[in-house]
């Protein structure tokens, strides 16, 4: 294995990572305030569309980016109001804004462009442009700063380093802010929050925006980053991983960022290779692919060290009279 | 799932649910209209296509059957106040154990194989759910993200065992070989012949389906005619006060999901044996997920679960037609599904506080 291969796995491992890493903070912060959300996966969908849609209508990407923003809050509005305001099945309503995604996509996809469910393909400006870092050209020839700096850190669409960027911010809006203190608070004693005169349902609509908000970013990074357009149930099981992801980091943004990585590495190394041999032993692709998911039952199992979820997550709450 | 309130009983089982489907039904109409098609022909193609003739009815009892079998195992899940999202994967794992069956087993005559294949993929879909029922039950794993990670880890296991090893030599296509003809299911027009009932002889509608007939009834006296049965709903009532009269809660979680995942994987006995014939990669095509809607609708009561899944195998086939002849396509069942489960399962509330403040004022009257 040379280095340009070492060197383009990473490369695509940051890209891959990148709408992990939105709708794993999204789910994060979600449930940090007590609204377990397994519908990022549909929230992701409907943004990938909406973005691939009106770019392409507008021709401007960032057009797109904020439609797609709003269409996943919508989303998350729908959510908060079963789960917050009608105090129903938090993980009933996340199936059903998961089906509602992939159906209506393709619905009105089929409708607007007529080619059997996806988007016309993006480019120019309907695409979202790539990045070259300052001195990564001239830094490309430099030995081991060279293929790390311009090869897999320059070069990437903006959103991806608004994406590592979320990591510090998102551990300092719930670490370091009296908004973050009461999100958390309401997520694991939210009688304690409303005794103390702050509206838990005001907060957890908060976070359910937050959420929608990062999930419209990861579809958009979907669909006009990653890829040049909106197919059908393009996000594929992405909303589950980030989940799995969010898991695996016991609910914090730092760990959340190694763990979307080490996802986003194994998505890579799928991608890139077919079988891979160790030692003689032939590893299949399907091995690959499953990998998160058998990680993420064997960190809930708590077989390594045991990931508890905020203590109120999944609850609605009722207020005392 | 949540406490009847005030409501008399019959207006919790009829009107509740029929609601929620027409709210249902009113939000798709719309989208229908929004995307320039006419609701009220859509209805009128869905009806005929899926009821209108014997090829229509075949199509929605073949889909009904699967949905039977789904619905039920979320069914039962649920009166233990479990959910199981898993039934996606544990039907297609079972898919698995029908080929086994169907493959490498000589059967002498179909009647032998059924029972084969049916004990095959029971036992293959309450394996797959077996160990998200120990996780929850011994380490205090959440099952429904457990169940979620199986349907994908099974999808992996199911893409590897055709890949690699049921894919006849020479083959490109990720599928098993065809199952002997000995394994062949009547279908339900060789079943209705002999009665002097003719019935198209193109839907794939075949003897599975009185099989998920049969697990209704065998569903119901297990819930309320069995002392496990009780257990269950005892469990799913209030887990402190059966653990308080001796009810082992792993037990009954463990036991429930591998009931639950036996009847999801049942499922695959109509598909891969009753129509496919040979295991492809994606034989389940979301009918566990159906059974979530298809439980929700029918309020977990076996009889519920067979007139929505009647409900749903007439909105497959109806979809179906409504794709062929107009511009609305196959997904549109899918936003149906979807707002079906949403009303009947996330926002039961809404739909059930003006009911009740309707019958408080009609009482008070």
């Amino acid at each position: 294995m040379d280095i340009a291969v070492i060197v383009q796995v990473l490369d695509s491992t940051l890209r891959l990572a990148t709408p992990l890493l939105f709708a794993c903070l999204a789910g994060l912060i979600s449930e940090r305030a007590g609204v377990f959300d397994i519908g990022l996966e549909g929230k992701m969908l409907v943004a990938a569309f909406t973005a691939a849609a009106i770019a392409f209508v507008s021709g401007n990407v960032w057009i797109g980016v904020a439609a797609a923003i709003l269409a996943s809050v919508a989303l998350s509005l729908v959510h908060g109001l079963a789960s917050i305001t009608f105090r129903g099945n938090q993980l009933i309503s996340g199936v059903a804004i998961n089906f509602l995604a992939a159906g209506i996509t393709v619905v009105v996809a089929q409708n607007w462009f007529r080619q059997g469910g996806r988007t016309p393909s993006l480019s120019g400006d309907a695409r979202m442009p790539r990045l070259t870092l300052p001195f990564a050209d001239a830094l490309r020839d430099v030995p081991l700063i060279g293929p790390i700096y311009s090869g897999i850190l320059s070069g990437h669409a903006l959103l991806v380093y608004v994406a590592f960027l979320c990591v510090p911010l998102t551990w300092y809006m719930l670490f370091r802010t009296r908004f973050g203190l009461r999100l958390r608070a309401v997520g694991e004693n939210p009688a304690a929050v409303d005794t103390s005169g702050v509206s838990v349902t005001a907060l957890r609509y908060g976070a359910v925006a937050i959420c929608g908000v990062l999930c419209g970013l990861a579809g958009a990074y979907l669909s006009t980053g990653l890829s040049a357009g909106f197919v059908k149930d393009m996000t594929a099981g992405r909303g589950f991983i980030a989940l799995a992801a969010m898991i695996f980091a016991k609910w914090r943004p730092w760990p959340a960022l190694w763990a979307v990585l080490l996802f986003g590495l194994l998505e890579a190394v799928a991608n890139r290779f077919q079988n891979i041999e160790i030692f003689g032993l032939t590893l299949p692709v399907q091995a690959m692919q499953a990998l998160p998911y058998i990680l993420t039952v064997v960190i809930l199992a708590g077989f390594v060290g045991k990931a508890i979820p905020p203590r109120a997550g999944g609850q609605a709450y009722v207020k005392e009279h | 799932m949540s406490k009847s309130g005030k409501l008399p009983h019959w207006a919790d089982v009829t009107l509740v649910p029929l609601t929620s489907v027409a709210l249902a039904f009113v939000i798709s109409g719309i989208l229908i209209w929004a995307i320039g098609e006419n609701p009220w022909a859509a209805v009128k193609l869905m009806v005929d296509g899926a009821f209108g003739s014997s090829y229509g009815w075949g199509y929605t009892l073949y889909y009904a059957t699967n949905f039977i079998f789904t619905g039920l195992a979320v069914s039962v899940a649920f009166q233990a106040r479990l959910f199981n999202i898993g039934g996606e994967g544990q039907a297609a794992l079972a898919g698995l154990g029908v080929a086994l069956v169907c493959l490498y087993i000589p059967w002498p005559h179909w009647s032998l194989a059924l029972v084969g294949a049916t004990l095959g993929a029971a036992a293959f879909g309450a394996a797959w759910a077996f160990i998200p029922a120990w996780l929850q039950a011994k380490r205090g794993s959440h099952i429904v993200i457990t169940t979620i990670m199986f349907n994908f880890i099974a999808a992996s296991v199911l893409g590897y065992f055709l890949v690699n090893v049921l894919r006849p030599q020479g083959s490109m296509d990720p599928a098993s070989a065809r199952f002997p003809s000995a394994t062949v299911l009547p279908k339900l027009h060789e079943m209705l012949r002999p009665l002097g009932i003719p019935f198209s002889t193109v839907p794939p509608v075949n003897i599975s389906l009185f099989l998920a007939i049969g697990m209704c009834f065998a569903v119901w006296f297990m819930l309320w005619r069995t002392r496990l049965g009780y257990q269950i709903r005892a469990f799913g009532e209030s887990e402190p006060a059966a653990e308080y009269a001796g009810i082992s809660p792993v037990k009954i979680t463990i036991y429930t999901m591998l009931i639950s995942g036996g009847l999801a994987g049942m499922m695959a006995v109509n598909s891969v044996m009753g129509e496919q014939q040979r295991l492809v990669l994606n034989a389940v095509e979301g009918a566990g997920f159906i059974g979530i809607a298809v439980a929700l609708m029918g309020r977990n009561h076996p009889f519920g679960v067979f007139l929505a899944a009647i409900l749903f195998g007439f909105l497959y086939q109806g979809g179906a037609e409504l794709a062929l002849w107009t511009g609305i396509p196959r997904e549109l069942i899918v936003v149906i599904q979807a707002l079906v489960i949403l009303f009947t399962g996330a926002l039961d509330n809404m739909v059930r506080m003006p009911l009740t403040r309707l019958f408080a004022m009609r009482r008070a009257r």
